[in-house]
């Protein structure tokens, strides 16, 4: 398994006239957690659709869990985990009829599935209330369990949307607790939100602006160099500086 | 005498008590946020102030008026934002506005005078032949908002106005609302978001249908009870478990550093010494203010 989970050069997708994503280059270490930021429109969901295999870039490009994202896509695919917000889980079905399901999906042997629920059951904690209907579960566990099945396949990357979004400081805390114990078993942590409250969880982030990666590094670090009171306000400030340039 | 007044306000589904013996008020002129989780009760406290929800007990009113006895009255006093944004996705910015107009019964000049203030916060002007469904995000927040104004309210009620948002959005949505503030309106807004409480006048803390605290940011961070270091360090997950055996200090990590947090009489040389017997090799601290989130977690902790 090679060191860099994420590699991409010069990666660039262009509509039409429009540069979504122009030359980005970015590498991302196994086990690393990383916050993938920016505005709405910055060009973060496109890059990310280009490092799940989903669509391919218009020049340069890169590799994802040590697989080359324009000639090998269904390799990527096969190794990436994704979590969104929107869970995509079935509210009727238990915890554990809805890892059987996923397992399936995947084409997973009943076998494997039962094992490996056993394990992330217990790295999770996720026994006190996986026989439970997943609509009767309080988000926090819900988040949990749909954590659960986007690991299901052993991915080497796990793509998160907004994970912790609405719930309460608590649960965002052990949730990340989790998502640490994780990125130490070297399953790296690729994070995009546009909460700062989760984007401090992160050992670096990048910020995007308009097709490209404006700022880079570990969240303390660029709220010192920007001189900020904190990550949002470096972010408003570093935004709002290019756009005063551009203007 | 205040504008909201809301006092012992209960409300159960089923056996869950989603608002319990809640109580607070928002002054004239005031930005008031109301801070907590989804399922803390927020979205409850609010439709039962403009009437679409009826409280099991407790008694709420808007500028002395009962909300469930005279809601008429009410009414024209209130511009209310839900949740999932009312929007009409095939009619354009300015059908949207015309038909919010007619239901509160604001028509010709009046409304074109309206109409023109309000673009001048929204810039939404330019765009004002777009059909709504094809804004952005914070064109669309922006719009839901206009709405929510045409009939000049003295009070605004925002549900949740900025989920989903991007931070730049975001800050240009407050923005807005400071100078509607200047304008005179009273805004009531919650939001699950820390970091959007720094912006409001004053705040309550939610948590399980009761308030946790209440005040102004500042004095809500000075509720904090203890002192809170932080430390640059790649903290593995073991290490901060041994950190946190230790009875007087808790380590809580936030990617590449962590922040330690002590009693208030506790000595820096203290947590060093902690640090360097849990196998630091040379701890370099620095006392940092405790944030809204650290003072949230201890009044939770404490509150269960």
């Amino acid at each position: 398994m090679k060191e860099h989970a994420v590699v991409i050069e010069n990666l660039s997708r262009h509509f039409g006239q429009f540069k979504a994503v122009d030359r980005v280059s970015l590498t991302v270490s196994r086990g690393e957690t990383f916050g993938f930021l920016g505005a709405n429109g910055a060009g973060k969901t496109t890059t990310i659709r280009m490092l799940c295999g989903l669509l391919m870039p218009t020049s340069g490009g890169g590799s994802v869990a040590g697989f080359d994202i324009a000639t090998r896509p269904e390799e990527v695919k096969k190794h990436i985990g994704y979590m969104s917000q929107k869970f995509s889980l079935y509210p009727d079905l238990t915890g554990r009829e809805n890892i059987h399901f996923y397992g399936a999906a995947y084409g997973l042997a009943r076998t494997v599935i039962r094992q490996r629920l056993e394990t992330l059951a217990e790295r999770l904690s996720l026994h006190e209330f996986i026989d439970r209907r997943t609509a009767s579960l309080p988000v926090g566990w819900r988040q949990r369990l749909a954590l659960a099945v986007a690991l299901l396949h052993e991915p080497a990357i796990l793509f998160l949307d907004e994970p912790t979004a609405g719930v309460d400081p608590v649960f965002r805390r052990r949730f990340w607790e989790i998502l640490y114990e994780l990125a130490e078993a070297k399953i790296t942590i690729f994070v995009t939100t546009h909460y700062m409250d989760e984007a401090e969880y992160c050992g670096r982030i990048s910020i995007m602006h308009q097709g490209r990666i404006v700022e880079l590094g570990r969240p303390f670090d660029i709220v010192r160099r920007l001189d900020a009171a904190g990550l949002e306000d470096a972010f408003i400030s570093l935004i709002r500086s290019r756009e005063a340039t551009n203007a | 005498m205040a504008l909201v007044s809301v006092d012992h306000l209960s409300k159960a589904y089923g056996r869950i008590r989603a608002v319990n013996d809640f109580s607070f008020e928002v002054q004239p002129s005031e930005i008031y946020t109301l801070v907590g989780p989804d399922g803390a009760g927020k979205t409850s406290i609010m439709r039962m102030l403009c009437g679409l929800l009826n409280p099991d007990s407790g008694r709420l009113s808007i500028a002395g008026h009962d909300v469930s006895s005279r809601l008429e009255e009410i009414k024209p006093l209130l511009g209310y934002m839900p949740q999932t944004f009312s929007l009409y996705p095939d009619l354009s910015v300015e059908e949207n506005l015309i038909f919010y107009a007619g239901i509160y019964g604001v028509t010709g000049p009046g409304f074109t005078q309206r109409c023109e203030y309000l673009y001048t916060f929204s810039n939404l002007k330019p765009f004002s032949k777009r059909r709504a469904g094809a804004l952005s995000g914070g064109m669309k927040q922006k719009l839901a908002l206009s709405c929510a104004l045409i009939h000049q309210p003295k009070l605004l009620v925002l549900d949740e106005p900025t989920a989903g948002v991007d931070p730049l959005s975001r800050r240009q949505f407050w923005e807005i609302l400071l100078r509607f503030r200047a304008d005179g309106v009273t805004i009531l807004v919650s939001t699950p978001y820390m970091d959007e409480v720094a912006r409001a006048d004053r705040a309550c803390l939610l948590f399980n249908g009761r308030k946790l605290s209440e005040g102004t940011p500042t004095e809500l961070t000075a509720l904090f009870d203890g002192r809170v270091f932080f430390l640059d360090a790649e903290p593995t997950v073991e290490l901060v478990q041994r950190i946190n055996t230790s009875p007087d200090l808790r380590a809580r990590r936030f990617g590449s550093a962590l922040h330690l947090y002590t009693g208030k009489d506790a000595a820096a040389d203290d947590v060093v010494r902690t640090l360097i017997d849990a196998g630091m090799p040379s701890p370099q601290l620095r006392e940092i203010p405790p944030d809204l989130e650290d003072c949230f977690i201890q009044l939770m902790e404490r509150a269960t």
